[in-house]
Protein backbone atom coordinates (compact mmCIF):
# COMPACT_ATOMS: atom_id res chain seq x y z
CA UNK A 1 0.00 0.00 0.00
CA UNK A 2 1.10 3.21 -0.83
CA UNK A 3 1.89 5.97 2.34
CA UNK A 4 -1.10 7.85 1.00
CA UNK A 5 -2.57 9.66 4.45
CA UNK A 6 -5.76 8.19 5.40
CA UNK A 7 -5.79 11.21 8.25
CA UNK A 8 -5.63 14.12 5.80
CA UNK A 9 -8.18 12.12 3.46
CA UNK A 10 -10.45 11.90 6.08
CA UNK A 11 -9.87 16.01 6.61
CA UNK A 12 -10.17 16.48 2.78
CA UNK A 13 -13.32 14.19 2.91
CA UNK A 14 -14.95 15.80 5.71
CA UNK A 15 -14.26 19.25 4.46
CA UNK A 16 -16.19 18.58 1.14
CA UNK A 17 -18.93 17.09 3.35
CA UNK A 18 -19.38 20.43 5.24
CA UNK A 19 -19.57 22.49 2.14
CA UNK A 20 -22.40 20.69 0.95
CA UNK A 21 -20.95 18.38 -1.27
CA UNK A 22 -23.19 15.71 -2.52
CA UNK A 23 -21.68 14.20 -5.72
CA UNK A 24 -18.21 13.52 -6.89
CA UNK A 25 -16.92 12.26 -10.05
CA UNK A 26 -13.62 10.60 -9.78
CA UNK A 27 -10.93 8.83 -11.84
CA UNK A 28 -8.41 6.54 -9.11
CA UNK A 29 -5.39 7.94 -8.58
CA UNK A 30 -2.74 6.59 -6.22
CA UNK A 31 -3.34 9.97 -3.92
CA UNK A 32 -6.62 9.48 -4.25
CA UNK A 33 -7.42 6.26 -2.93
CA UNK A 34 -8.52 6.87 0.45
CA UNK A 35 -10.90 9.80 -0.47
CA UNK A 36 -12.81 7.86 -3.23
CA UNK A 37 -13.05 4.62 -0.84
CA UNK A 38 -14.70 6.95 1.81
CA UNK A 39 -17.02 8.23 -1.09
CA UNK A 40 -17.71 4.84 -1.76
CA UNK A 41 -18.65 3.80 1.83
CA UNK A 42 -21.01 6.94 2.39
CA UNK A 43 -24.37 6.41 1.67
CA UNK A 44 -25.64 10.16 1.38
CA UNK A 45 -22.84 10.51 -1.80
CA UNK A 46 -22.79 9.87 -4.75
CA UNK A 47 -19.99 8.53 -6.49
CA UNK A 48 -19.55 8.57 -10.23
CA UNK A 49 -16.52 6.86 -11.62
CA UNK A 50 -15.56 7.94 -14.78
CA UNK A 51 -13.58 6.75 -17.92
CA UNK A 52 -12.04 10.13 -18.57
CA UNK A 53 -11.87 13.40 -16.69
CA UNK A 54 -13.34 15.60 -18.75
CA UNK A 55 -16.97 13.72 -18.86
CA UNK A 56 -16.87 14.86 -14.96
CA UNK A 57 -16.82 18.27 -16.06
CA UNK A 58 -20.56 17.46 -17.67
CA UNK A 59 -21.76 15.46 -14.47
CA UNK A 60 -20.51 18.65 -11.85
CA UNK A 61 -22.60 20.93 -14.57
CA UNK A 62 -25.43 18.96 -14.78
CA UNK A 63 -25.79 18.16 -11.11
CA UNK A 64 -25.18 22.35 -10.09
CA UNK A 65 -28.00 22.71 -12.66
CA UNK A 66 -29.93 20.70 -11.12
CA UNK A 67 -29.02 21.77 -7.46
CA UNK A 68 -26.61 19.54 -6.41
CA UNK A 69 -22.82 20.76 -4.63
CA UNK A 70 -20.02 18.37 -6.50
CA UNK A 71 -16.31 17.81 -6.84
CA UNK A 72 -14.21 16.35 -9.00
CA UNK A 73 -11.04 14.33 -8.23
CA UNK A 74 -8.39 13.79 -10.23
CA UNK A 75 -4.46 13.89 -10.80
CA UNK A 76 -3.62 16.96 -12.98
CA UNK A 77 -2.72 14.99 -15.86
CA UNK A 78 -6.44 14.67 -15.72
CA UNK A 79 -7.05 18.01 -14.82
CA UNK A 80 -4.86 18.55 -18.33
CA UNK A 81 -7.30 15.94 -19.88
CA UNK A 82 -10.46 18.04 -19.02
CA UNK A 83 -9.26 21.09 -20.02
CA UNK A 84 -11.56 21.91 -23.42
CA UNK A 85 -14.65 21.02 -21.08
CA UNK A 86 -13.50 23.30 -18.63
CA UNK A 87 -13.17 26.32 -20.96
CA UNK A 88 -16.36 25.37 -23.51
CA UNK A 89 -18.45 24.34 -20.83
CA UNK A 90 -17.82 25.59 -16.35
CA UNK A 91 -16.23 28.97 -18.05
CA UNK A 92 -18.62 29.26 -21.19
CA UNK A 93 -21.46 28.58 -19.17
CA UNK A 94 -20.21 29.92 -15.50
CA UNK A 95 -20.38 26.86 -13.90
CA UNK A 96 -19.08 26.84 -10.17
CA UNK A 97 -16.95 23.76 -10.21
CA UNK A 98 -15.05 22.71 -7.24
CA UNK A 99 -11.93 20.88 -8.37
CA UNK A 100 -9.59 18.67 -6.26
CA UNK A 101 -6.28 17.53 -8.27
CA UNK A 102 -3.62 15.86 -6.79
CA UNK A 103 -0.16 17.97 -7.89
CA UNK A 104 1.97 14.70 -8.98
CA UNK A 105 5.42 15.30 -10.35
CA UNK A 106 6.52 18.38 -8.23
CA UNK A 107 9.44 18.08 -5.31
CA UNK A 108 9.88 14.35 -4.36
CA UNK A 109 8.48 13.00 -6.90
CA UNK A 110 9.30 9.30 -7.67
CA UNK A 111 7.40 8.52 -10.82
CA UNK A 112 9.56 9.45 -14.33
CA UNK A 113 6.43 9.62 -16.14
CA UNK A 114 4.84 12.49 -13.50
CA UNK A 115 7.17 14.71 -13.80
CA UNK A 116 6.76 16.74 -16.93
CA UNK A 117 2.54 17.37 -15.87
CA UNK A 118 3.54 18.24 -12.63
CA UNK A 119 5.75 21.15 -14.17
CA UNK A 120 3.49 22.89 -15.84
CA UNK A 121 -0.13 22.20 -13.96
CA UNK A 122 -0.07 25.63 -12.29
CA UNK A 123 0.66 27.73 -15.50
CA UNK A 124 -2.55 26.18 -17.32
CA UNK A 125 -4.05 27.36 -14.25
CA UNK A 126 -2.73 30.99 -14.35
CA UNK A 127 -3.47 30.19 -18.27
CA UNK A 128 -7.45 29.27 -17.82
CA UNK A 129 -7.27 32.48 -14.67
CA UNK A 130 -8.75 29.67 -12.24
CA UNK A 131 -8.46 30.58 -8.90
CA UNK A 132 -6.55 27.94 -6.62
CA UNK A 133 -4.72 27.57 -3.68
CA UNK A 134 -2.48 24.17 -1.91
CA UNK A 135 -3.60 22.21 0.64
CA UNK A 136 -0.49 21.16 1.70
CA UNK A 137 -0.99 21.27 5.55
CA UNK A 138 -3.79 19.56 7.84
CA UNK A 139 -4.80 22.75 9.84
CA UNK A 140 -5.91 24.55 6.64
CA UNK A 141 -7.71 21.86 4.82
CA UNK A 142 -11.13 22.67 6.36
CA UNK A 143 -11.55 26.58 5.37
CA UNK A 144 -9.38 26.22 2.11
CA UNK A 145 -11.69 23.62 1.11
CA UNK A 146 -14.73 26.05 2.55
CA UNK A 147 -13.53 29.09 1.04
CA UNK A 148 -12.58 27.14 -2.56
CA UNK A 149 -16.62 26.48 -2.55
CA UNK A 150 -17.30 29.96 -1.30
CA UNK A 151 -15.42 31.57 -4.08
CA UNK A 152 -17.22 29.26 -7.00
CA UNK A 153 -20.58 29.54 -6.05
CA UNK A 154 -20.15 33.49 -5.72
CA UNK A 155 -18.09 34.25 -8.81
CA UNK A 156 -19.88 31.15 -10.83
CA UNK A 157 -16.25 29.74 -11.78
CA UNK A 158 -13.76 26.77 -11.31
CA UNK A 159 -11.73 26.69 -8.42
CA UNK A 160 -9.04 24.13 -7.80
CA UNK A 161 -6.96 23.12 -4.71
CA UNK A 162 -3.84 21.24 -5.55
CA UNK A 163 -3.41 18.33 -3.19
CA UNK A 164 0.55 18.39 -2.07
CA UNK A 165 2.48 15.65 -1.19
CA UNK A 166 3.45 17.14 1.72
CA UNK A 167 -0.38 16.75 2.94
CA UNK A 168 -1.40 13.24 1.10
CA UNK A 169 1.60 11.39 1.85
CA UNK A 170 2.32 10.16 5.80
CA UNK A 171 5.26 11.70 6.89
CA UNK B 1 -35.45 10.79 -42.33
CA UNK B 2 -34.76 14.62 -41.80
CA UNK B 3 -33.79 15.55 -37.65
CA UNK B 4 -36.32 18.63 -37.94
CA UNK B 5 -39.02 16.20 -38.85
CA UNK B 6 -38.18 13.64 -36.14
CA UNK B 7 -37.69 16.48 -33.99
CA UNK B 8 -41.09 17.79 -34.72
CA UNK B 9 -42.94 13.80 -34.22
CA UNK B 10 -41.81 14.04 -30.62
CA UNK B 11 -41.41 17.80 -29.55
CA UNK B 12 -44.73 17.87 -27.97
CA UNK B 13 -43.97 14.73 -25.38
CA UNK B 14 -40.57 17.16 -24.67
CA UNK B 15 -42.67 19.73 -22.90
CA UNK B 16 -42.52 17.95 -19.64
CA UNK B 17 -39.30 16.80 -19.40
CA UNK B 18 -35.89 18.17 -19.13
CA UNK B 19 -34.22 18.58 -22.45
CA UNK B 20 -30.12 18.75 -23.28
CA UNK B 21 -28.51 19.02 -26.73
CA UNK B 22 -25.35 19.50 -28.15
CA UNK B 23 -24.40 22.26 -30.33
CA UNK B 24 -25.11 23.08 -33.69
CA UNK B 25 -27.93 21.81 -35.84
CA UNK B 26 -30.16 20.26 -32.86
CA UNK B 27 -29.88 23.12 -30.70
CA UNK B 28 -31.28 25.62 -34.01
CA UNK B 29 -33.60 23.12 -35.46
CA UNK B 30 -35.17 22.24 -31.97
CA UNK B 31 -35.35 26.06 -30.94
CA UNK B 32 -36.98 26.88 -34.80
CA UNK B 33 -39.60 24.84 -33.51
CA UNK B 34 -39.68 26.41 -30.23
CA UNK B 35 -37.52 26.96 -26.84
CA UNK B 36 -38.87 26.29 -23.84
CA UNK B 37 -37.21 26.70 -20.41
CA UNK B 38 -36.56 23.07 -19.88
CA UNK B 39 -34.26 22.76 -22.71
CA UNK B 40 -30.45 23.24 -22.49
CA UNK B 41 -28.33 24.15 -25.58
CA UNK B 42 -24.31 22.67 -24.46
CA UNK B 43 -23.37 25.04 -27.64
CA UNK B 44 -19.57 23.84 -27.23
CA UNK B 45 -17.84 21.07 -25.40
CA UNK B 46 -18.60 18.24 -27.87
CA UNK B 47 -19.69 15.35 -25.91
CA UNK B 48 -20.61 16.61 -22.63
CA UNK B 49 -24.18 16.84 -23.31
CA UNK B 50 -24.20 13.14 -22.05
CA UNK B 51 -22.44 13.79 -19.45
CA UNK B 52 -24.90 16.70 -18.27
CA UNK B 53 -27.55 14.69 -18.74
CA UNK B 54 -26.03 12.22 -16.67
CA UNK B 55 -25.65 14.59 -14.29
CA UNK B 56 -29.10 15.88 -13.96
CA UNK B 57 -30.46 11.94 -13.39
CA UNK B 58 -28.60 10.70 -11.12
CA UNK B 59 -29.21 13.66 -9.03
CA UNK B 60 -32.62 14.55 -9.95
CA UNK B 61 -34.22 10.94 -10.33
CA UNK B 62 -38.04 12.34 -9.99
CA UNK B 63 -36.98 14.37 -13.75
CA UNK B 64 -37.28 12.34 -16.88
CA UNK B 65 -34.34 13.47 -18.68
CA UNK B 66 -33.73 13.79 -22.41
CA UNK B 67 -30.35 14.08 -23.94
CA UNK B 68 -30.00 14.91 -27.83
CA UNK B 69 -27.13 13.72 -28.79
CA UNK B 70 -25.23 13.76 -32.35
CA UNK B 71 -22.73 10.79 -33.92
CA UNK B 72 -19.92 13.58 -33.96
CA UNK B 73 -20.18 14.29 -30.09
CA UNK B 74 -20.77 10.81 -29.21
CA UNK B 75 -17.51 9.83 -31.07
CA UNK B 76 -15.60 12.55 -28.75
CA UNK B 77 -16.64 10.83 -25.70
CA UNK B 78 -17.46 7.17 -26.69
CA UNK B 79 -15.97 6.60 -22.94
CA UNK B 80 -18.99 8.43 -21.69
CA UNK B 81 -20.93 5.97 -22.71
CA UNK B 82 -20.20 2.89 -20.80
CA UNK B 83 -20.03 5.66 -17.53
CA UNK B 84 -23.72 5.97 -18.61
CA UNK B 85 -24.29 2.51 -18.55
CA UNK B 86 -22.35 1.72 -15.37
CA UNK B 87 -24.71 3.90 -13.30
CA UNK B 88 -27.55 3.24 -15.45
CA UNK B 89 -30.49 5.86 -14.95
CA UNK B 90 -33.87 4.92 -15.66
CA UNK B 91 -35.23 8.26 -16.01
CA UNK B 92 -32.55 9.09 -18.96
CA UNK B 93 -33.18 8.49 -22.83
CA UNK B 94 -30.41 9.30 -25.16
CA UNK B 95 -31.04 10.04 -28.48
CA UNK B 96 -28.24 10.11 -31.54
CA UNK B 97 -28.96 12.28 -34.10
CA UNK B 98 -26.68 10.87 -37.01
CA UNK B 99 -25.58 12.03 -40.08
CA UNK B 100 -22.17 10.51 -40.10
CA UNK B 101 -21.07 13.63 -40.80
CA UNK B 102 -19.61 16.66 -38.80
CA UNK B 103 -22.43 18.87 -40.58
CA UNK B 104 -21.71 22.48 -38.87
CA UNK B 105 -18.24 22.38 -39.60
CA UNK B 106 -18.32 21.25 -43.69
CA UNK B 107 -19.77 18.39 -43.40
CA UNK B 108 -16.71 15.84 -43.36
CA UNK B 109 -18.36 12.11 -42.97
CA UNK B 110 -17.46 10.85 -39.57
CA UNK B 111 -16.56 7.23 -38.67
CA UNK B 112 -20.46 5.96 -38.63
CA UNK B 113 -20.14 6.81 -42.32
CA UNK B 114 -17.43 3.83 -42.80
CA UNK B 115 -19.40 1.75 -40.63
CA UNK B 116 -18.95 2.11 -36.53
CA UNK B 117 -22.44 1.55 -35.51
CA UNK B 118 -23.20 3.87 -32.39
CA UNK B 119 -26.18 1.67 -31.09
CA UNK B 120 -24.09 -1.97 -31.46
CA UNK B 121 -20.84 0.10 -29.28
CA UNK B 122 -23.62 1.41 -26.68
CA UNK B 123 -25.14 -1.73 -26.58
CA UNK B 124 -21.78 -2.84 -26.11
CA UNK B 125 -20.87 -0.66 -23.45
CA UNK B 126 -23.40 -1.67 -21.59
CA UNK B 127 -26.14 0.64 -22.18
CA UNK B 128 -29.32 -1.75 -21.10
CA UNK B 129 -31.72 -0.80 -24.40
CA UNK B 130 -30.27 0.46 -27.81
CA UNK B 131 -31.73 0.44 -31.09
CA UNK B 132 -31.13 2.51 -34.35
CA UNK B 133 -34.18 3.61 -36.26
CA UNK B 134 -34.34 5.07 -40.12
CA UNK B 135 -37.81 6.09 -40.35
CA UNK B 136 -39.75 8.62 -38.40
CA UNK B 137 -42.41 5.85 -37.71
CA UNK B 138 -39.88 3.77 -36.07
CA UNK B 139 -38.25 6.69 -34.04
CA UNK B 140 -41.67 7.60 -32.27
CA UNK B 141 -42.43 4.10 -31.65
CA UNK B 142 -38.73 3.76 -30.14
CA UNK B 143 -39.01 7.21 -28.19
CA UNK B 144 -42.45 5.79 -26.81
CA UNK B 145 -41.13 2.13 -25.88
CA UNK B 146 -37.63 4.25 -23.95
CA UNK B 147 -40.11 5.87 -22.13
CA UNK B 148 -42.69 3.38 -21.12
CA UNK B 149 -39.93 1.05 -20.63
CA UNK B 150 -38.26 2.80 -17.25
CA UNK B 151 -34.90 2.15 -18.44
CA UNK B 152 -31.98 3.71 -19.50
CA UNK B 153 -32.15 3.29 -23.44
CA UNK B 154 -29.81 4.59 -26.96
CA UNK B 155 -31.74 5.35 -29.67
CA UNK B 156 -29.74 6.19 -32.74
CA UNK B 157 -31.59 7.78 -35.35
CA UNK B 158 -30.23 7.75 -38.48
CA UNK B 159 -30.91 10.95 -40.58
CA UNK B 160 -29.99 13.22 -43.61
CA UNK B 161 -26.87 15.53 -43.32
CA UNK B 162 -28.95 18.59 -43.67
CA UNK B 163 -29.62 21.50 -41.29
CA UNK B 164 -30.44 24.76 -40.90
CA UNK B 165 -29.05 27.89 -42.57
CA UNK B 166 -27.86 29.82 -39.75
CA UNK B 167 -27.00 28.11 -36.41
CA UNK B 168 -26.95 31.01 -33.97
CA UNK B 169 -29.97 32.60 -32.55
CA UNK B 170 -31.47 35.25 -30.51
CA UNK B 171 -31.01 33.17 -27.33
CA UNK B 172 -28.16 33.96 -25.64
CA UNK B 173 -26.00 31.19 -23.98
CA UNK B 174 -26.11 32.36 -20.44
CA UNK B 175 -29.82 33.13 -20.82
CA UNK B 176 -30.29 29.71 -21.43
CA UNK B 177 -27.90 28.56 -18.68
CA UNK B 178 -29.81 30.68 -16.01
CA UNK B 179 -33.55 30.42 -17.60
CA UNK B 180 -32.98 26.72 -17.38
CA UNK B 181 -31.20 26.20 -13.79
CA UNK B 182 -34.19 28.28 -12.56
CA UNK B 183 -36.99 25.77 -14.73
CA UNK B 184 -34.97 22.65 -12.50
CA UNK B 185 -34.86 24.21 -8.78
CA UNK B 186 -38.63 25.20 -9.69
CA UNK B 187 -39.68 20.96 -11.57
CA UNK B 188 -40.67 18.56 -9.16
CA UNK B 189 -41.33 21.48 -6.27
CA UNK B 190 -45.30 21.96 -7.28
Amino acid sequence: MPPVSTSSSRLVYDALKASGVRLISALPETWLVHLIRMAEDDPDMTLVRLAKEEEGVGVSAGAYLAGVKSAMLMQNHGFLAAVNGIVSCAQLYRIPLLMLITHRGSFGERDPWQTEGGGVTEDVLRALRIAYQYLDQPASVAHRIAEAQTLAYSSNKPTALLLCRDLMWEP
Amino acid sequence: MKRLDALRAVYDKLSQRVVVTIMGAVAAELQSIGHRPNFFYLQHAMGLASSMGLGIALTRPELSVIVLDGDGSVLMNLGGLTTMARYRPKNLLHIVFDNESLLSVGGFPTATSTGSDIAAIARAAGVPRAAMVTSIDDFVRAFDEALAANELTTIVAKVEATGPSAYVTDLALLENRFQFQRYLARAGKA
